[in-house]
């Protein structure tokens, strides 16, 4: 994964609060098998209307989204954040994220920077009034930084440190490889397994 | 450690089992726990990266005797014996197939009778037991929580890193007590009591959280109805559901295919036993619901928190004080094409989709085929049924359950995720309404421009006889079929 330490781009305000991965990313676009190659499939549905924030220059070609609170609910799916990536964007920036979805931001590199939602109110407003105003996220401080509004930012210490350093969680776990494997000789003799394969018949 | 000492929450019990390693530091700063994952579900829409992540990298899949397979998200419902005519769909599925091959995985594929929605399957083999932690790449894996297993869904990265290392690296939950005391009222389900819970909540109101739901009403529902509470949590926003497990449990499990045996079984009973949140334990917080109180629940909006009781009316957006709330509002009444004030009584419908991992098991069939007997289906509605799991339709066909929605007018199809989310075939048109029993009521989800109104599979069954959304009493003047 590749070390994120700040980003700076065009902000796109997106008014709306509770925005769903399936409207992130619909269902219809999770068929396909490989792990990139989303950027058509990025709020497909609403991108059918001309007036959506995404149709309009300059925020096309906008980073770093600022979105209502409860972003990213519903569908565990982590197309949404291959979408979002593939699209071009760095940095999603809610008063909320779902679970799921921040989790999956973290493991791809994505930021999700939590920001108090009276400070969104004023980075909106920044943004309608002057499209084309960038956003900076800045890991380092914990700030994003949009015209005259600096803003401080929540993101968890392991991920942040994780973004920051560009780590492979799969590699850092199989460093404790030892532990799992004497885990695994205490667990219960009754636990279930798969195989071999029993059916009622 | 001595966290045996102090009182602990059901979730707490199943994480502590569960440690491998314990995250260095402490409050804010301490790292993630690494916890060892006994039970790793897979379908065919969330796997093929992480198959291809292992194979880029040269890893092994580490415990393919602790994951199981089968395909539910893409499959048709109607001529599973012939090759599915969306080819991207087929590709997904042969991809899985491929590669379940490949690495040693178990798969139950279309045209076995053990395959199904994942939710369902897990359950019915006896592979879903209590105390474990399960997980997938699906968000509704909080279904299994019913048995008092810590059960979430990951993104794809995850459950390549569950491949991997059968463990995942999380930072501990917090924990909500959800209590319902109290006695349902006839046609009132446990789809009621979520979605009630969802509305009194907020579809954020769980973040960060494993709701653990309590108390008599949660104690007195069958195995099938704390399954659907526990799988809509994630609608909350919880990371998962529980309910401790009870005789209730114990008698579900016993005799699966995969239930333990003998000695196997007295050990994992003791073990069991002590799973339940200990007397004065603390929760991070509580929230309390009346069940005498409650009535048949249904949506009006775009998110599954926007619900009200079937016998009032569609809000409006001056009834919220919030901005943000107003616009939300309004945006889901242009979308629904809803009047606020409009009874929801007077709502009518195009379809009714009953199935789903929410309500697609045989106490959910029995219901919906108790209130349709002998009537006769509103000619302008079209029920479609879809049974969780190829199990629970032979199990439901045997009980002639299939025969009686045949008889109403329903059509009777093969397991899988089918009109919840419309990958398959089976899709709302646009503009056209649907009452379903499925979990999610976002814009699009069922068919772009399909409009979703989430309710238990008595009130959609009862809606199929009216063709407005109803509830079973509303059918007593009904004539039946001649």
């Amino acid at each position: 994964m590749e070390k994120i330490l700040t980003h700076t781009g065009i902000g796109v305000p997106l008014r709306q609060s509770n925005v769903d991965t399936d409207q992130i990313i619909p269902a219809v676009y999770l068929k396909r098998i490989t792990r990139t190659g989303f950027e058509d499939a990025l709020f497909a549905g609403w991108r059918r209307d001309e007036n959506f924030i995404l149709n309009k220059e300059p925020f096309n070609a906008g980073s770093v989204l600022v979105a209502g609170p409860d972003f990213g609910t519903g569908s565990s799916r982590e197309h949404a954040v291959w979408a979002l990536k593939d699209y071009g964007f760095k940095a999603v920036i809610s008063a909320r994220f779902a679970d799921i979805f921040r989790g999956n931001s973290g493991k791809q590199g994505l930021v999700a920077a939590e920001v108090a939602q009276s400070d969104i109110e004023l980075i909106w407003k920044e943004l309608e009034n002057n499209p084309g105003t960038t956003v900076s996220v800045d890991l380092e401080s914990r700030t994003v930084q949009c015209g005259s509004i600096s803003a401080p930012f929540q993101i968890d210490d392991y991920t942040r440190w994780r973004l920051m350093e560009g780590l492979d969680d799969i590699g850092l776990t199989l460093q404790q490889e030892d532990a799992i494997t004497a885990y695994e000789a205490t667990r219960p003799l009754y636990k279930p397994k798969t195989l071999p394969a029993k059916t009622a018949g | 450690m001595s966290v045996m000492q102090s009182p602990q929450t059901l979730a707490e019990k199943v994480w502590n089992a569960h440690v491998v390693r314990h995250g260095e530091g402490n409050g804010e700063a301490r790292q993630p726990d690494l916890i060892y994952i006994d039970l790793h579900l897979l379908h065919e829409v969330t796997s093929p990266q992480a198959f291809e992540g292992l194979r880029l990298a040269g890893r092994q899949l580490r415990r393919p005797d602790l994951t199981i397979a089968t395909e539910d998200h893409n499959t048709p419902t109607l001529e599973i014996d012939k090759p599915i005519a969306d080819l991207t769909s087929r590709t997904q599925i042969e991809t899985l197939r491929e590669n379940c091959k490949e690495f040693g995985v178990r798969l139950h594929s279309l045209g076995d009778k053990e395959q199904g929605i994942v939710h369902v399957v897990g359950p019915q083999l006896g592979l879903t037991q209590p105390g474990m932690t399960v997980v997938c790449g699906d968000s509704h894996t909080s279904t299994h929580g019913a048995f008092g297993a810590l059960a979430f869904g990951i993104g794809t990265s995850e459950v390549e890193h569950v491949m991997a290392t059968q463990s995942l690296s999380l930072k501990p939950f917090k924990t909500m007590a959800i209590n319902v005391e109290g006695t349902l009222k006839p046609a009132v389900t446990a789809k009621d009591i979520i979605l009630a819970v969802i509305a009194k909540i907020g579809t954020g109101g769980g973040q960060g959280y494993v709701l653990e739901y309590r108390g008599s009403a949660i104690r007195s529902l069958s195995m099938d109805a704390r399954m659907t509470i526990c799988n809509m949590s994630i609608e909350a926003g919880a990371r998962a559901g529980m309910i401790a497990p009870d005789e209730t449990t114990f008698e579900y499990v016993k005799g699966r295919p995969h239930a333990p045996q003998g000695e196997d079984w007295d050990a994992a009973v003791a073990n069991w036993n002590t799973l339940h949140s200990d007397e004065g334990a603390s929760f991070d917080a509580e929230v309390f619901l009346n069940a005498d109180e409650l009535e048949s629940f249904v949506t009006w909006g775009t998110n599954p928190g926007q619900g009200v009781s079937l016998s009032q009316s569609v809000p409006s957006p001056e009834d919220y004080e919030d901005e943000n709330d107003r616009k939300a509002c309004e945006r889901a009444l242009t979308y629904m094409g809803l009047t606020g004030g409009t009874p929801m009584k007077d709502i009518r419908v195009d379809t009714v989709f009953l199935g789903s991992c929410t309500n697609s098991r045989m106490e959910d069939l029995r219901a919906a085929a108790e209130v349709v007997k002998g009537k006769v289906k509103d000619p302008n509605v079209r029920m479609i049924v879809v049974p969780g799991s190829a199990r629970v339709r032979l199990e439901a066909e045997a009980e002639g359950l299939d025969q009686i929605f045949k008889d109403f007018g329903a059509e009777w199809r093969f397991a899988g995720c089918s009109m919840c989310l419309g990958m398959n075939p089976d899709q709302l048109d646009e503009g056209e309404r649907c009452a379903s029993t499925s979990n999610r009521n976002f814009e699009g989800r069922q068919g772009k421009g399909g409009r979703t109104h989430l309710v238990s599979p008595l009130v959609a069954a009862a809606t199929a006889v009216r063709g407005t959304l109803s509830s079973p009493s509303d059918l007593a003047n009904t004539p039946a079929a001649v």
